[in-house]
């Protein structure tokens, strides 16, 4: 029985080999490979919304970074390799959209809503520590 | 101004429920296309049958559907009657997406060929270039080769009067 719990305990973690996705890309130099990794990271995977074609299984995600590759290779910069993307499959694509009008709500909107709570937070306290003077006798 | 705080959490509902009413009818993977408005890019491609070369040059005047398919696309079958139906009085080009030669004129040969021009894409190069994320994906080109509308997996009723409809009442062209 315990043998049987072990041999399939072991069985699960040989799993996690299957998981990674395992290609090997020739780099001229050690840092186009973390270029690579980099944008593999920042690019999105068109079919999968939540991930990053660097870490996707999906054949799109893999169809790209052979992209990056080929791109890299021919010696295109970072935002060559971006901007690629974009007029191929528009600005969901990039991780770190650009700020301008459309994406303005996204970058200012988290700041906005923290700024929003200090606010009330604020106001709350010093409502109570009004409160709290007047009760008190002097 | 305390009475007034009473209100608060229904307008706080009523604007929670003006967005996910929105959001009931809209679709998370639908994704506009970065080539509206332009024109189909270069290709060379093979014919699926004969392996003879085209280009952008060998599309038909529109306007025509583009149509991305596979024979291990589940959709695309689903889609394929009503695809044959269109192809009647609207031109489809067909676009074999990352397939195999035979398994995919096997296919046509199976369900019927709707297509007047077959490109056979299996490296995926025009359809990395169009964006395509995944078959099937059908793409409105109108009279002067321009792309108007991409839709994003089956093509039916629904998806014919909310994207193709519009640019054929246009006359195919704006």
């Amino acid at each position: 029985m315990m043998r049987a719990l072990v041999g399939l305990l072991a069985g699960l973690l040989m799993t996690t080999a299957v998981w990674a996705a395992i290609e090997t890309y020739q780099f001229d130099s050690p840092d186009q490979e973390v270029r690579f990794r980099q944008l593999g990271l920042e690019l999105r995977c068109p079919k999968c919304q939540n991930q990053a074609i660097g870490d996707s299984d999906a054949p799109i995600s893999k169809d790209l970074r052979a992209e990056v590759h080929r791109l890299l290779l021919e010696g295109a910069t970072d935002q060559e390799i971006k901007a690629f993307m974009v007029a191929r499959y528009g600005r969901y694509v990039l991780y770190r959209p650009p700020l301008d009008r459309q994406t303005v709500y996204l970058w200012v909107g988290p700041g906005l809503f923290l700024a929003l709570g200090i606010g009330l937070v604020a106001y709350r306290i010093r409502l109570s520590k009004r409160a709290l003077m007047q009760e008190t006798p002097s | 101004m305390r009475r007034m705080l009473l209100w608060l959490p229904l307008a706080i509902f009523g604007i929670l429920a003006v967005f996910f009413f929105r959001g009931l009818s809209l679709d998370p993977n639908a994704q506009p296309s970065a080539l509206i408005g332009r024109t189909l890019p270069a290709f060379q491609l093979m014919e699926l049958h004969t392996g003879a070369m085209l280009t952008e040059a060998d599309l038909p005047s529109g306007p025509y559907l583009l149509n991305v398919w596979a024979s291990w696309c589940i959709t695309c079958q689903v889609e394929h009657p009503y695809l044959t139906e269109l192809s009647k009085t609207l031109p489809v080009v067909g676009l074999n997406y990352k397939d195999q030669r035979t398994a995919a004129q096997n296919w046509l040969a199976k369900l019927g060929d709707p297509y007047v021009l077959h490109l056979f894409d299996d490296s995926g190069q025009l359809g990395l270039d169009l964006g395509v994320a995944g078959a099937p994906e059908t793409f409105v080109v109108d009279a002067s080769g321009v792309i108007r509308a991409r839709i994003q997996g089956e093509v039916n009723v629904r998806a014919f009067e909310r994207e193709i409809a519009p640019v054929l009442a246009a006359g195919g062209s704006r």
